[in-house]
């Protein structure tokens, strides 16, 4: 059995360890800050990262945001129902996955398939000294590596969450009108009726948060890979897991200030 | 001429270089020997700045490159290639891109003149038409000479080879081996190679340095090396398993 002394030990790493990735994330933060904007400015890098992050998570988005639309709004017919209030379901699918649902499942999505990629990819360029080649040939490879990734996942986060929330709502359309049978006219009304643009604003300033959280961790955490293929293994599970968590923790944080602070 | 002077790096507590002193004049050839692990492509990080030393001075034509900005830093990048041990090559890229990414990224040069000397450069390295290649589908051995073409592509003045020839056959290595000093005399270069590869560091070396304990404890020419009394360098050249080396390090607590 661990001893009392063991145990705060242990403790005490973990949080002289967490203490240290804050302190190496700010530090890649302002790195960030003040190379992004410097040239070289690498337009075809960046949109071949889009293409990667936007276009090629379009399928999956679009399956997984219209099966949420769905179980959404069966799960509120089902409440609902009992009350016969059934015409509000589809403000209540249009309001929950343009504030909440869209943005934080479109980030999941794009943290698992391409931050892991970002970090996998960035983690086997340090194991083959690839990083350190880029240096030797005097690029930087903030400049190289990461801004471009920044770029991509900054445009197509917020555009990928945009179209999630309207295959979303077409899920929850599909249910409500040919399930629930509530008119194809109703269902628009009640959706569009209660949405405000500053429901919309909640969305994509999540979006961009979720990206930016993204893209640090992922980079971050490739950079930063440590002995040979099985550190490329930690440091891909390691950045989903951070991203994951992180991305949650400011949705929490963020709705808690639009709530309380903001009133949006 | 490249002065290490007072060079001192530690990594978690252990102290991996102490206080090392070296000088390449310009236009040798300096092979620095030691064992696994002990320290030579940390030094050799440190001549191209790749790594920040905890005290201690890199000066390469008489500049401190351990003080400077990105950007004199970069200039300074400019006139070293350096070989790695696995040539690092760019995966997403040809062998083509890989060889010329230098001069693309920091010159407006036409296109032409850049296919042109790559072709150059990977005729220096004894390749031909294999622009086109991606680096999974080349051998170990050609891997090796994209990465040199690459190293040489921007005419530096300095060379750095980590372990020139490790990872590949003997036959391939002595080929390697052939192509540093080669290049050495083509192109007049000040060559530096870590290795622990004795055949290859007698056959391209004009000066051997012994990197031990985190100091350069002898530095000679191959002649003096090989016939040395010291008993450290002594037991690395002739790869001896008893002797000072294993006695302090002690092989038996290895296994």
């Amino acid at each position: 059995m661990l001893t009392i002394r063991e145990n705060l030990s242990s403790l005490g790493q973990k949080t002289l360890e967490l203490i240290r990735y804050t302190g190496a994330i700010t530090i890649l933060v302002v790195d960030v800050v003040k190379v992004m904007f410097r040239r070289p400015y690498r337009f075809r890098q960046t949109i071949k990262q889009m293409r990667m992050i936007g276009t090629e998570s379009l399928p999956i988005v679009s399956l997984i945001s219209f099966f949420t639309g769905m179980v959404l709004a069966l799960q509120s017919a089902y409440q609902m129902q009992k009350i016969s209030a059934e015409m509000y379901i589809a403000s209540l699918v249009a309001l929950s996955v343009c504030r909440e649902l869209g943005p934080v499942l479109t980030a999941l999505i794009v943290a698992g398939r391409c931050g892991a990629s970002i970090t996998a990819e960035l983690g086997t360029m340090r194991v083959t000294e690839q990083i350190d080649a880029l240096e030797t040939l005097g690029t930087n490879p903030l400049n190289y590596l990461v801004i471009p990734r920044f770029w991509a996942l900054l445009i197509s986060v917020p555009i990928l969450t945009v179209y999630a929330d309207i295959v979303g709502m077409l899920g929850g359309y599909v249910i409500g009108v040919y399930k629930l049978h509530i008119t194809h006219h109703m269902y628009v009304r009640m959706t569009w009726d209660p949405l405000r643009h500053r429901d919309l604003f909640v969305g994509l300033v999540k979006s961009l948060a979720f990206a930016i959280i993204i893209c640090l961790i992922a980079c971050y955490e490739g950079i930063n890979t440590k002995e040979g293929a099985e550190g490329v293994g930690k440091a891909t599970t390691a950045s989903v897991v951070r991203s994951f968590i992180l991305i949650i923790a400011a949705d929490c944080l963020l709705t808690a200030i639009f709530y309380f602070i903001g009133k949006v | 001429m490249i002065e290490i002077i007072n060079l001192c790096k530690t990594f978690n507590g252990k102290k991996v270089l102490d206080n090392l002193n070296l000088t390449i004049n310009k236009g040798e050839t300096t092979v620095i020997i030691g064992r696994s692990g002990g320290g030579k492509s940390v030094l050799m990080k440190h001549i191209v700045g790749l790594l920040t030393p905890d005290s201690g001075q890199v000066l390469i034509n008489g500049e401190d490159i351990t003080r400077m900005n990105e950007k004199e830093l970069r200039a300074v990048r400019m006139k070293i290639g350096m070989l790695f041990q696995g040539a690092a090559l760019f995966d997403s890229m040809s062998v083509g891109e890989n060889v010329a990414f230098a001069l693309t990224e920091h010159t407006s040069t036409p296109r032409a003149v850049v296919d042109e000397r790559v072709k150059k450069c990977l005729a220096h390295v004894g390749l031909t038409n294999i622009e086109r290649l991606k680096p999974a589908e080349l051998s170990g051995g050609m891997r090796k000479r994209v990465g040199l073409a690459r190293a040489i592509c921007m005419q530096p003045e300095i060379i750095l080879y980590d372990e020139p020839t490790t990872g590949v056959d003997p036959i391939m290595g002595d080929a390697v081996n052939e192509l540093i000093i080669e290049l050495h005399d083509k192109l007049k270069v000040t060559s530096i190679a870590v290795t622990h590869d004795m055949v290859s560091a007698y056959k391209i070396a004009s000066k051997i340095a012994m990197l031990y304990e985190g100091k350069i404890i002898m530095v000679g020419t191959p002649e003096e090396i090989q016939n040395t009394k010291n008993p450290i360098v002594k037991q690395f050249v002739t790869g001896a398993a008893t002797g000072p080396i294993t006695d302090t390090t002690s092989l038996k607590d290895m296994f």
